[in-house]
């Protein structure tokens, strides 16, 4: 995983519109909290401004308010709010800037808000408040959601790469480096129920990353599957990374992030803790 | 250290230090909200864009939807001929409820397959925002795309339907005529309906919860309001006794419109008086909720499309 850095570095040195500007503004020590937030690493591809997401969850009521119809007909003749509903404020006022060509690390503790982050940069998540200015659509990285679980790979290979928003000559063009890439060979022709989980994990990646994107969300997507598969997935996601104009990562592995970002956000119950080169970042985690 | 001259000038013009507001650094660079609403036109452009989409997802769920059963993908047409059964012994032979209704199978079960596909549409649509919600935030594409696909999935069932119906209705003694080349131009009428009413149940059910358990009871109350197993005509004005007035406002209501329409063109002894005609009435109101109901439901749904991730 060490060539990844150093193909990183490559990739950013290629960037003819910012000559060695950000690597001297990275190397700069500084304070952390105050790290100015457009050091001119070039052109600014994803800015988040003040952001805060809220959104609901069901089912936290007592069981003597659910499901009661007639408690259903009065609450929305009154236009009132359902008790069985809490907000849930995951991100409280995360501001930066993200530039072309970083790849940044987001860590935190489970519920820290990680995902959340990158649904709102992903435009799937309104804010509550603030906002996310992007170039470009970002993707996450993963079609699981779309795929069915009763149909052949093949339908859900066709299916997936639709929901991705592919044309119908672009499916004909991915199909078989699909299959070829997933490695699954004639399993293909049967369900994915029948599939063991690896099979499933791999096909899964294969689908979601076939597709080339401006900016690109990974969330503990990498590298799946047994020790050959990893090995090939790591390297699809360097390809992708290198197309891709900026990229973020949720993973819980650290070793994997300080590999391979320029830049990481420390993420503590929905506010950033820390931002900034990932060894002092991840030091500074590690002890808290 | 020696800053580059484009970095001064930016301190210079209000870097952040300077607090440049970042909504200003992203108009400066061309960047937009990440969540935005496209315009209307643009909405309905991307949509038709995501057509194939639509049409394998409304596929592959009729699919899924048997794959589990032995006997498969026959339980489409196993399904309304059971239904057709059990409505015709309940209704036809058990409540004797044939009412003087001459062909009271053909009459019932026509009522009763027309009025299934809107219910069963409007059913899956309160619910295609709000159980998609892990898809809806994972993936981009126009929101309205699921309540089509749910719509188009009824379609495809209903193509099946209306074979076991036609079918039923001959062996009824029923003589297909030229009118039966109708068929596909109030199907077509009643599937803009159920778009429509789809996209607004919807909206409403992504974001009142307690639809769902709402529904069965608007239903219900629905297919009793919309004459399936008795002529609205005999039944408010022939034996209640109430002006014609009431009658020709229950007609209005877009079931039975699509309901009294088939009927008129199926069965040859249904309103003798207008001869596979239908009453001009119930053509326009067929009109008016198909052109009503697509144009109201999509703009409804629209002006809530960035926030159905939010759940």
């Amino acid at each position: 995983m060490a060539e990844l850095t150093k193909e990183l570095s490559q990739v950013k040195g290629d960037t003819p519109a910012v000559p060695g500007k950000d690597a001297k503004a990275r190397s700069t020590p500084e304070p952390q909290d105050k790290r100015p937030l457009d050091v001119p690493t070039g052109t600014p591809t994803v800015i988040v401004d003040d952001l805060h997401i809220v959104y609901r969850v069901y089912g936290a009521a007592s069981e003597s308010e659910k499901g009661n119809a007639v408690n259903a007909l009065t609450r929305i003749l009154k236009r009132q709010g359902r008790p069985q509903m809490k907000e849930v404020h995951a991100v409280k006022g995360v501001t930066f800037v993200a530039y072309h060509g970083d790849a940044i690390g987001i860590v935190g503790r489970n519920g820290s808000g990680k995902s959340t982050l990158l649904r709102a940069i992903a435009g799937l998540l309104p804010p509550h408040a603030g906002a996310v200015y992007t170039d470009g659509q970002p993707s996450l990285l993963g079609v699981n959601a779309a795929l069915m679980r009763e149909l052949t790979g093949e339908r859900n290979i066709v299916l997936g790469c639709y929901a991705m928003g592919m044309t119908p000559s672009e499916v004909r063009d991915k199909y078989q480096e699909i299959v070829d890439f997933s490695g699954i060979g004639e399993f293909v022709q049967l369900p994915m129920s029948t599939y063991s989980s690896g099979m499933g994990a791999r096909l899964r990646f294969a689908i979601s990353s076939a597709k080339t994107h401006d900016v690109l969300l990974i969330d503990e997507a990498l590298a799946t599957g047994d020790r050959e598969f990893r090995k090939k997935s790591e390297e699809r996601i360097r390809q992708i990374r290198e197309s891709a104009g900026t990229v973020f990562l949720v993973a819980h592995d650290l070793r994997v992030i300080e590999q391979t970002c320029n830049r990481v956000i420390w993420l503590h119950k929905g506010k950033i803790k820390m931002d900034g080169d990932p060894k002092e970042v991840i030091a500074a985690y590690n002890k808290g | 250290m020696s800053q580059p001259e484009s970095a001064v000038a930016d301190a210079q013009a209000g870097g952040r230090s300077g607090q440049e507001p970042l909504a200003k650094l992203a108009k400066r660079h061309g960047l937009r909200r990440a969540i935005a609403r496209p315009r209307f036109p643009v909405y309905v452009r991307q949509l038709w864009e995501r057509r194939h989409f639509i049409l394998t997802y409304a596929t592959s769920r009729n699919v899924s939807k048997y794959s589990k059963s032995a006997l498969g993908q026959l339980w489409q047409v196993l399904t309304p001929l059971l239904n057709a059964a059990i409505y015709y012994v309940m209704f036809g032979l058990i409540l004797g409820g044939k009412n003087g209704i001459e062909n009271y199978p053909a009459f019932l079960l026509t009522g009763m397959f027309v009025f299934t596909y809107t219910q069963r549409t409007v059913s899956a649509g309160a619910k295609s925002i709000s159980g998609n919600l892990s898809m809806i935030r994972a993936l981009h594409f126009p929101r309205a795309s699921l309540p089509l696909a749910y719509t188009i999935q009824e379609l495809q069932q209903l193509v099946i339907s209306m074979a076991v119906l036609l079918a039923i209705v001959v062996m009824t003694g029923e003589t297909p005529t030229w009118f039966w080349l109708m068929i596909p131009v109030v199907l077509v009428l009643q599937t803009m309906f159920n778009v429509g009413a789809g996209l607004v149940v919807a909206r409403l059910g992504a974001q009142m919860r307690d639809l769902n358990q709402l529904l069965p009871f608007i239903t219900r109350t629905w297919l009793y309001a919309s004459g399936v197993f008795f002529s609205i005509q005999d039944k408010v004005v022939v034996a209640a006794k109430l002006p014609q007035w009431v009658a020709n406002v229950m007609y209005l209501n877009p079931a039975a419109s699509f309901i009294e329409w088939m009927r008129e063109i199926l069965i040859s002894s249904h309103n003798k008086s207008f001869g596979h005609h239908p009453p001009t009435m119930v053509v326009v109101s067929c009109v008016f909720w198909a052109v009503f109901a697509l144009g109201f439901g999509f703009w409804y749904f629209w002006r809530s499309e960035e926030r159905y991730g939010r759940g």
